[in-house]
């Protein structure tokens, strides 16, 4: 019983990956976009070394919410546009096996693109961004990210206003996430005392919606 | 079967649509209606000439009998989406998401009018339209997530699987708010807004002019929660006529 669900999740994660991988569209986009955002960003607040501590957080955070936000649509958009959900549904699959799958992919697409920025980011800013402090929140902000995108991204795959709807749909609900997340890497580049329990917060958002979200998620695929 | 009575032909209907005995709502929502009235048109001459100026915020704070009712009952309003949004998913009885739906825009009026009146008392007690408190920024969130779910469940139409999404959407975002408000809070926590509180008792005909405007403005939810969901039920048992009569040209 549990092996069957594990085989399903697997099996799904890697046609996705095995997809992706074919493709290379959402990943490369996603990476270019983040890189992007980081040069707007340089011309909209003007970077200068005695403020580079106090924007790079934000400006990391963003770019990887937004670059984010890109390929979850995507993902799900092109499983809705060839048709191969609803395949994927006739199939008696666990639907969280299916949630599960595709959250992990998403995590898997997000990381790849986080780990090409990372030291672009770091390089080009002058900060420290590759100590050791920043994975666990960079893994557990992403993990945030996607479990509430993955969610969305699938029901607004099912309207006319995809693109539209994903980040209005999106960005209320991940605010804990961006909250902590920007913080905590501030508090990485300045650190300072008193420091209220960032990680912790990241964490306890990730479970509960974990939860919540692997368990609804039928009733968002299903019409 | 409900709807033979109104000399309707035979109309799809999926399940939940069970024949109801819905005849006491306008009633109720009429006395209720009534009672809201009544009890605003009390409280407005309580809040400018029976309340006392208060000392610290003068005039200005005269707001705050408006205010705080309305900001609870949007508040309120998004459990009473969320729990009905629960309920569809167990009963799947489509009176249940009628609710949900109703409660939600309700909720969305009240929480734009919590945010404009906050920003007209922010304004002369502040001298700022907006900050980034704790309590502001959790309703600005709130009222995306209220404006969020109302742009879905218009794009989706009315469909089961809007109904879904809405249901979703009610769900995660009642699980959110506690959360979001208390990331808001550590992060303002560094850095204490000037914040214009009154501790200690309130006075006695302040408390008294409160809870007038508190029952008015429960009872105005009231009154519209019975109004919005029978037109959610009109509208839905109007675009399902219509699906049988586009079905009876085209076929």
């Amino acid at each position: 019983m549990k092996r069957v669900f594990f085989e399903q999740m697997w099996a799904i994660l890697a046609k996705d990956v095995r997809y992706e991988l074919r493709s290379k569209q959402t990943w490369t986009s996603m990476g270019m976009f983040a890189l992007l955002v980081l040069v707007i960003f340089n011309f909209a607040f003007d970077l200068h070394t005695e403020n580079t501590n106090a924007v790079a957080p934000g400006a990391l955070w963003v770019a990887f919410i937004f670059a984010s936000l890109l390929g979850l649509g995507r993902t799900i958009a092109a499983e809705r546009e060839q048709g191969s959900m609803d395949r994927l549904l006739l199939c008696p699959v666990d639907r969280k096996a299916i949630y599960l799958a595709k959250l992990l992919g998403n995590v898997l697409f997000i990381s790849v693109v986080e780990i090409v920025a990372l030291p672009v980011y770091a390089a080009l800013f002058g900060v420290p961004l590759l100590a050791g402090g920043l994975i666990p929140i960079v893994l557990l902000g992403t993990l945030g990210i996607a479990i509430i995108g993955t969610l969305f991204a699938t029901m607004a795959a099912a309207t006319r206003a995809r693109e539209l709807l994903l980040p209005i749909l999106v960005f209320p609900l991940i605010v804990p996430v961006v909250i902590a997340a920007v913080r905590a890497t501030e508090a990485l580049l300045v650190p300072t005392a008193n420091e209220p329990p960032w990680i912790g917060l990241i964490i306890a958002f990730d479970i509960i919606f974990l939860c919540v979200s692997t368990l609804t998620f039928q009733y968002v695929i299903e019409e | 079967m409900a709807l033979a009575n109104k000399a309707t032909t035979e109309v799809p209907q999926r399940q939940g649509t069970r024949p109801t005995r819905q005849r006491s709502l306008p009633i109720i929502s009429l006395v209720l209606g009534v009672l809201a009235f009544a009890s605003i048109m009390i409280a407005i001459p309580m809040a400018f000439l029976y309340a006392q100026t208060d000392v610290v915020q003068g005039p200005a704070q005269r707001i705050f009998y408006f205010h705080v009712p309305v900001a609870a009952i949007g508040m309120f309003a998004f459990v009473v989406m969320a729990v009905a949004s629960i309920m569809y998913l167990w009963k799947r009885d489509e009176r249940w998401d009628w609710a949900a739906r109703a409660s939600a825009e309700i909720g969305t009026v009240f929480i734009t009018l919590t945010l404009i009146t906050g920003s007209i008392w922010g304004r002369t007690t502040w001298g700022t339209w907006w900050s980034w408190d704790p309590k502001l920024t959790a309703s600005l969130v709130l009222w995306f997530m209220y404006v969020g779910y109302l742009m879905v469940r218009s794009y989706m139409g009315r469909t089961s699987a809007s109904a879904n999404a809405g249901a979703v959407i009610a769900i995660i975002g009642v699980f959110d708010v506690p959360i979001i408000y208390e990331a808001v809070n550590l992060w303002r926590g560094l850095h204490p807004a000037a914040q214009v509180g009154v501790a200690g008792a309130l006075p006695s005909d302040v408390v008294l002019t409160l809870l007038v405007a508190f029952a008015g403005f429960a009872l105005l939810y009231g009154f519209l929660m019975i109004q919005l969901y029978q037109l959610q039920k009109v509208q839905t048992l109007a675009q399902r006529l219509r699906a049988t009569v586009e079905y009876d040209i085209y076929v």
